[in-house]
């Protein structure tokens, strides 16, 4: 049985295999089944729509251009146009989206993540990560502005002396002020990080998020 | 059961007393294995470059700063899938065409379909490699968008998020044929084989049937069937299963093949074939979660593959104790006969390797090496310091048969091993060394810069180690280059130094 070729093709071929399926994979999709996978659409916040417009009032021309006029509808077409450049340029073999409940991460990051985080259509496959050499982003949304944001993909050394990141002319049309369709989708999706939070407090300061509460 | 030396010997080339053996022109088609290695070659030279690329943005001297086709970012999916599908892949395709025809005593299901799939293969991999560099600029289309609003999918034209799984949706299913076609080609010969099996075909057979499971559960299910936490659980096992169910296998079924053959003696312990084999079938397949400890993914299954990783360091050392017990007694071989040296060399980092996961697994390590360099240097050990030197030693081996020649030069052999070897040695010390200091940066709280410049003298010491890495394939190619045209050998390696058998 152990040397036989029948032996090895449904043992360990394929036996083996569908064990280790059942027990890695099968257990925890039976054990989230009864979670809802929010869209797109559904994951659209009132914080991320305060950036959408921040976005669209600081760069009237290029946003104008890019997704005409800041609605819900355009907001989640700029986070799923946002997160395919995420996952094409590499963003996430050096930025994780996990914060840990060990090493001091949620003193550094905010909030240690949960499972709810990632049941949406923005997580298709889930972007845990696999290395930081840049920090962890999925509380970023909100902590920094949009104009910081745009100085720092197109060059990020002009506000991050040291940082090893590399540049993304290409999300502009020749200079930090002028932001294309590209770039404000990344920013937007930047910003929506974490802007799922509640408890998160960086939104607290943000005037128009306060008015709306 | 005998069958393990007999086996080996009855298949061992067709030596006198195998009357009955059929030719090996009759069942090698060596001019496909030719065209693998030389493919394998030519990604492998990417791959190199890419990884140099990533290695130079970090240490702040890119050349090619804000250039968008050579984005770091980019480039740097190019590097490890390069080395999974266009190296790793054709090599492992190009010796299986060697070693199961001769194991057998069958040729492959059909010469054509061989030559069929060799062309798939290489389209499969330079489209990878094309949409992971130009999908992000042509990604803005309004038809992706309609499409993913329709779907609720990502629809990337280019890479999609899963590590070693970034292969574009489009060419997942021509991908998922080839690797059909891989296997029936390769078992029909293993199926017509008469009497009880080698070890190296257990390990092919179970190859066959787990690279395509894999490529298919990663390159599916994340994507289309099941997101967020138990998407993460099914791409932990899928990139775990890529190494152990793909690499691992057929790297260590040519080892099976390939050591006895040059030493010429059976190997040592038929039981601890058995052990290392079914031990590894069981237990390797079983810990994907453990790539992903600490995440929201259910504690007790994170304990599950934690205790079958360190299980699993128990079964390598079998394997290795069985490959030094059949070294015993002719240890002269491991300095004198260069693919041998590459082989033990490489089951020497195996073990490193094994042993490190076994610690590196537990949760008091992950605490401080997950996401440092830590991890990046496990990396490169295994997927260079075990895999690529392995088929170093194998196209050193083979290459002077498929060609007809000695090599051009003995030195540049050596050259190539010891600046494989060593560069790898160094980057593998150097990022594990990073990986520690990273990982209490972190924890002390201390601005990010401190990190990222605390690790500048680790990054640039690993672009020298890398720049020796690749010298060392310069002089393969060189070499290579040099044999194939036929240039009077100037130092040749003597024919037992190259592992050539005496007679």
């Amino acid at each position: 049985m152990f040397e036989s070729k029948s032996g090895i093709f449904f043992i360990a071929g394929i036996g083996f295999f569908l064990l280790a399926f059942l027990g890695n994979g099968v257990v925890p999709m039976i054990m989230y089944k009864d979670r809802h996978e929010q869209t797109a659409e559904e994951v659209v916040n009132k914080r991320v729509m305060a950036q959408f417009r921040d976005l669209a009032q600081r760069y009237p021309e290029s946003f104008q251009n890019a997704f005409g006029e800041p609605t819900e509808e355009a907001c989640a077409e700029a986070l799923r146009l946002g997160r395919q450049l995420y996952v094409g340029e590499g963003c996430w073999h050096c930025h994780s989206q996990f914060v840990r409940p060990v090493s001091n991460e949620s003193r550094r990051f905010g909030p240690v993540s949960k499972s709810e985080e990632y049941d949406n259509e923005l997580q298709r496959p889930v972007l845990f990560g696999t290395r930081r050499v840049g920090p962890d982003l999925s509380r970023e949304g909100g902590r920094r502005g949009n104009d910081w944001h745009a100085v720092h993909f197109h060059k990020p050394q002009v506000v991050s002396t040291d940082s090893p990141m590399p540049e993304y002319p290409w999300f502009f049309d020749g200079s930090p002020d002028k932001p294309n369709r590209r770039g404000i989708a990344v920013m937007t999706y930047i910003q929506w990080l974490g802007s799922w939070l509640e408890e998160y407090p960086y939104y607290e300061e943000l005037a128009e998020v306060k008015g709306e509460q | 059961m005998t069958s393990g030396p007999s086996a080996h010997h009855r298949s061992d080339g067709f030596q006198a007393g195998d009357a009955g053996a059929p030719a090996h022109d009759d069942l090698v088609d060596e001019k496909i294995i030719v065209c693998y290695y030389v493919a394998a070659l030519t990604f492998l030279t990417i791959s190199m470059l890419a990884g140099l690329l990533v290695a130079l943005q970090l240490v702040h001297w890119n050349p090619f700063r804000g250039t968008e086709l050579l984005s770091p970012g980019r480039w740097r999916m190019i590097h490890t899938n390069a080395i999974a599908y266009g190296f790793l892949a054709n090599a492992f395709l190009g010796t299986l065409h060697w070693a199961v025809p001769r194991l057998t005593f069958h040729k492959v299901l059909s010469t054509r379909l061989s030559w069929f799939i060799f062309g798939v293969w290489q389209v499969i991999v330079l489209s990878t490699a094309v949409g992971i560099v130009l999908g992000p600029t042509f990604q803005d289309q309004p038809w992706i968008l309609a499409l993913a609003k329709k779907w609720h999918l990502p629809m990337n034209l280019g890479a999609q998020g899963l590590e070693w799984g970034e292969t574009p949706f489009w060419i997942d299913p021509l991908a998922l044929v080839g690797l059909a076609l891989v296997a029936v080609n390769f078992m029909v010969p293993i199926g017509k084989s008469k009497g009880p099996m080698y070890v190296s075909l257990w390990y092919f057979m179970a190859a066959f049937v787990w690279t395509f499971l894999t490529y298919a559960m990663g390159n599916l299910l994340p994507e289309y069937a099941v997101a967020g936490t138990s998407a993460g659980a099914i791409g932990g096992l899928f990139i775990h299963d890529l190494v152990g169910l793909f690499v691992t296998p057929l790297g260590w079924g040519l080892m099976y093949y390939f050591v006895p053959i040059m030493l010429k003696k059976p190997i040592w312990s038929h039981g601890l074939s058995l052990v290392g084999f079914w031990g590894l079938a069981f237990f390797y397949p079983l810990q994907g979660i453990h790539h992903f400890l600490y995440t929201p993914i259910p504690m007790f299954l994170q304990y599950g593959a934690v205790i079958s990783t360190i299980a699993v360091e128990l079964v390598v050392a079998t394997v290795v104790i069985n490959f030094f017990g059949t070294l015993v007694g002719r240890g002269k071989e491991f300095f004198e006969n260069l693919p041998i040296r590459y082989f033990y060399t490489g089951m020497v980092f195996y073990f490193i390797t094994c042993f490190q996961c076994a610690l590196q697994v537990t949760l008091t390590f992950q605490k401080l090496i997950h996401f440092t360099d830590w991890v990046v240097g496990h990396a490169h050990l295994v997927m260079f310091g075990v895999f690529s030197l392995w088929l170093f030693g194998i196209m050193t081996y083979l290459f002077p048969r498929l060609l007809g020649r000695p090599w051009w030069s003995r030195s540049l052999c050596e050259y190539h091993y010891w600046l494989s070897a060593g560069g790898l040695f160094v980057m593998f010390l150097d990022l594990t060394l990073a990986g520690i200091f990273q990982g209490y940066y972190w924890s002390s709280l201390q601005p990010w810069d401190a990190s990222t410049n605390g690790s500048q003298p680790f990054w640039i010491t690993r672009v020298f180690a890398g720049l020796a890495m690749f010298a060392g394939l310069l002089c393969f190619l060189v070499n290579l280059w040099m044999t194939a045209r036929g240039a009077e050998a100037t130092d040749p390696l003597p024919a037992r130094a190259a592992g050539t058998p005496a007679a």
